[in-house]
């Protein structure tokens, strides 16, 4: 049991789960708005499409590589799902159907050219975001799609309070969304041995070669579905703004990543929990809502999350020296 | 009954035969010991038993009853040939359960079944009594503790066979002893040992045979009874090896280096002694004596709590190791692969890497033809074997690396040099080179101190020996008027 404690007082998950605490904490003392049903509901739509990818990222990066492309692959789904959506008349199925083949394909590009190339992950996913992403506006011409059908603009809800004014809150397309690809994330990384092995191929990859894994489908699998992930999240962003829009989604990476690292997540592989990620997540969305809701202007937006971002590596880091004075050579 | 036989197995590698016609006979439960110098095919025949690299046609390879051409490493590990790596090979990120229980996770689709992981690792544990924390991650362990944990990953994979890579080279010697008894615990159940190190009195403490291989030929299985460490080392290396101490005219008057009273809490106490140039001092004693701790505080990496350290008669105070190579001293550490090189990076830039300031012009640029001329220079004085000064270190023999790293300390012309275990995973014929490399310098003005705990490295090539215990200068006696007993007996006593 003490032994327990002692891990759980080391984990990066405690004090991040603290420090978010701690800002809900003050900011519905400052607002008390901040607490309302209404202003939860609409923080987890708003941050569903980030939270989506990192829980696909983390799974990237506990393989040990990094993916930057997500952005676009969701961009390239989103698109050619509702193009043949407002062409054809597809319904939910054929869409989704759609937006997860796309994403796959892309990813497992991704997943083989990392495996057999032998470059680093972050300049082919780089390259790979700089080829796609030209391509969608070659072919959308940069043009957003504004009209998309019917029963798609409308999504679902399920209501769970409605105003004296008659608007209606409730659990909608991007909620379920969230909750599913972290659960999902979680029962993958924790409960399968597809999951264990991305563990061990980012512990590490020379040791897991050795024992038999196979690298390069492994690689593939987790490139792809870190595509798949993105492709839907692609979906369920045009759901929630109502359109198409090439140019949106490209330039969110950097939030993606800096939630998955700032819960814990390490960039050499092998480290990384669910709960991390999404307290990961939950501090940013804390932070960028808290600002909003302090009336302070959104372009100081991304100056604090840089802010926030470096005094995370920089906590993380100076327990990683303390355990190596402690035990030198065995951090 | 034999488990392993191999028979006419040959590996070439581009047009260089790595091994030629290979016979080797393992019996179950037996202890194999490999013995042969560095790229003398051992680890090529690791590689073709666990399956990494194919033979040759025309070889057979006969596991439990079975003959096959050669063997995948999924074939090799099905049969119960386990390798553990000098790396080990573990994810330091997962606990002790699911390193040694990794198997249970092989099958991509399947779902984790957390009671089995930790039920097929307690199993493992069990069956060889040892005793770790599961839940404990693999990253907070100790380098023998880790070991422990790669032995009950085989275990747990149902070895029939367990090969051991130089296991040892890292271990302190209780841990070795540990390792050993562990490896006797192995033969007990019936499990084979192949056993690779360059430490003959390990090798003659476990081994019921010894294999020598040289330049990819068997030379032989020898029955470990009626070996000594001196035959091994001469079948090994073709050479005889007899080493005797010698008395070398010294004049001690000035000394380069005095150490007076100097004292750290925890590490040593009282320390005094004199070293003169010329000099080869040897500082020996067991694990955790002190010695490394004093050699660091001479290169100003340890503070001494009081004491006075003379370089040339004059005190010096060194805040860091830059004030100690100062004044002209140079310590190479034990562990070259951690703390000296850069494995990666060039032969070349690896020897000049300490010197870098001195070959640079005013705007900061490296004058090339210095530095070529510096690293060339190095390279013949200290015979490395290199094709081109641009290989990375990592192509390295164990010898060879250590050459280097002993390069990049003179290149900053030192007047004082502190070797520490300076021949630790350099097989015999690599220890003559250093030995003699030591020698020569000694015979030029070097002051050298040489740390070991190897009583005869001491013995045969230093002039002066200080025996350390707990801490504490506890005998000093001429090497020319000494024995390997009388030093035996006073480190351990």
């Amino acid at each position: 049991m003490r032994n327990v404690w002692h891990r759980l007082l080391k984990s990066q998950e405690l004090w991040l789960g603290l420090v978010v605490l701690a800002m809900a904490i003050g900011l519905s003392v400052l607002r008390p708005n901040f607490l309302s049903l209404q202003n939860g509901l609409d923080l987890l739509s708003t941050y569903a499409f980030n939270g989506m990818l990192v829980s696909g990222l983390l799974v990237v990066l506990i393989s040990g590589g990094i993916d930057i492309s997500f952005a676009a692959v969701a961009s390239v789904a989103q698109f050619v799902a509702l193009t043949v959506g407002n062409a054809y008349g597809a319904g939910w199925v054929e869409l989704t159907a759609i937006s997860a083949a796309i994403g796959i394909a892309l990813g497992a590009i991704n997943g083989v050219l990392v495996s057999t190339l032998g470059i680093a992950s972050i300049i082919v996913t780089i390259a790979t975001q700089s080829v796609i992403y030209g391509v969608l506006l070659t072919v959308t011409n940069g043009q957003d799609i504004f009209t998309l059908p019917a029963w798609f603009s409308t999504g679902f809800e399920i209501p769970l309070h409605t105003d004296p004014d008659g608007t209606t809150y409730g659990i909608n397309l991007q909620i379920i969304a969230l909750v599913v690809s972290f659960v999902v994330a979680w029962v993958l990384l924790n409960r399968t041995n597809f999951g264990r092995q991305i563990y061990a191929l980012g512990g590490n990859p020379e040791a897991a070669r050795r024992v038999g894994f196979n690298v390069f489908r492994l690689q593939v699998l987790v490139y792809g579905y870190m595509g798949l992930v993105a492709g839907l999240a692609g979906l369920v962003q045009a759901q929630y703004t109502q359109s198409v829009s090439p140019t949106a989604l490209v330039g969110r990476e950097l939030d993606v990543v800096a939630a998955a690292v700032l819960g814990g997540a390490s960039l050499d592989g092998g480290i990384g929990s669910v709960s991390g990620a999404l307290l990961g997540l939950a501090l940013i969305a804390i932070m960028q809502n808290g600002l909003a809701l302090l009336g302070i202007s959104s372009y100081w937006s991304p100056f604090f999350t840089g802010l926030v971002i470096v005094a995370a590596v920089a906590s993380m880091a100076s327990r990683a020296r303390k355990r190596w004075r402690e035990s030198p050579g065995l951090a | 009954m034999n488990f392993l036989e191999l028979r006419g197995i040959s590996k070439r590698f581009g047009g260089v035969a790595a091994l030629s016609d290979l016979d080797f006979d393992l019996a179950v439960g037996e202890i194999h010991c490999l013995v042969g110098g560095n790229g003398s095919g051992k680890s090529t025949m690791i590689k073709i038993i666990s399956g990494v690299e194919a033979p040759e046609i025309g070889g057979q390879i006969t596991v439990a009853g079975h003959t096959v051409p050669r063997l995948t490493p999924v074939e090799s590990s099905a049969l119960g040939i386990q390798v553990i790596y000098q790396d080990l090979s573990l994810f330091p990120n997962l606990t002790v359960a699911e390193n040694i229980a990794i198997g249970c996770h092989r099958n991509l689709t399947g779902l984790v079944n957390w009671a089995t992981v930790n039920a097929t690792a307690s199993a493992a544990m069990a069956r060889i009594d040892v005793t770790l924390d599961l839940e404990e991650r693999v990253s907070q362990l100790s380098i023998a503790q880790r070991q422990l944990v790669a032995i009950c990953r085989a275990i747990a994979a149902d070895a029939r066979l367990v090969i051991m890579d130089e296991p040892t080279a890292s271990l302190t010697r209780h841990e070795v002893d540990a390792l050993l008894a562990l490896t006797l615990e192995l033969k007990r159940r019936d499990i084979a040992v192949v056993f690779v190190s360059h430490r003959f009195d390990e090798i003659l403490e476990i081994a019921d045979r010894v294999t020598v291989v040289r330049d990819g030929v068997k030379l032989g299985t020898f029955d470990a009874r009626g070996m000594t460490e001196g035959s091994l080392a001469e079948l090994m290396s073709g050479q005889s090896f007899t080493y005797a101490t010698a008395e070398r005219a010294i004049p001690r008057d000035d000394p380069i280096l005095s150490v007076e009273k100097l004292s750290k809490a925890g590490d040593f106490e009282d320390v005094s002694f004199e070293l003169y140039p010329g000099e080869i001092l040897g500082l020996t004693g067991l694990l955790g004596s002190g010695r490394t701790e004093l050699a660091l505080a001479l290169f100003g990496m340890n503070p001494p709590d009081s004491g006075t350290i003379r370089v040339d008669g004059q005190p010096v105070t060194f805040k860091s190791n830059r004030d100690a190579i100062e004044q002209g001293l140079a310590y190479v550490p034990e562990d070259r692969l951690a703390l000296s090189l850069v494995l990666e990076q060039s032969i070349g830039t690896n020897i000049v890497v300490s010197v870098l300031r001195m070959l640079t012009d005013r705007l900061g640029q490296l004058r090339r033809h210095q530095r070529d001329g510096l690293v060339d220079k190095w390279i013949a004085a200290l015979r490395i074997k290199v094709s081109t000064p641009d290989n990375p270190v990592r192509t390295l023999s164990g010898g060879n690396q250590q050459r280097v790293v002993i390069a990049k300390w003179l290149a900053t012309r030192p007047r004082i040099l502190i070797l520490d275990s300076p021949t630790v995973g350099v097989d015999v014929l690599g220890k003559d080179g250093i030995y003699q490399i030591v020698k020569d310098l000694a015979a030029e003005g070097l002051a050298v101190i040489m740390i070991s705990d190897e009583i005869p490295e001491v013995l045969y090539h230093c002039d002066r020996i200080l025996v350390m215990r707990q801490g504490r200068l506890t005998s000093e006696v001429m090497a020319h008027r000494s024995s390997e007993a009388e030093l035996k007996e006073a480190v351990n006593a």
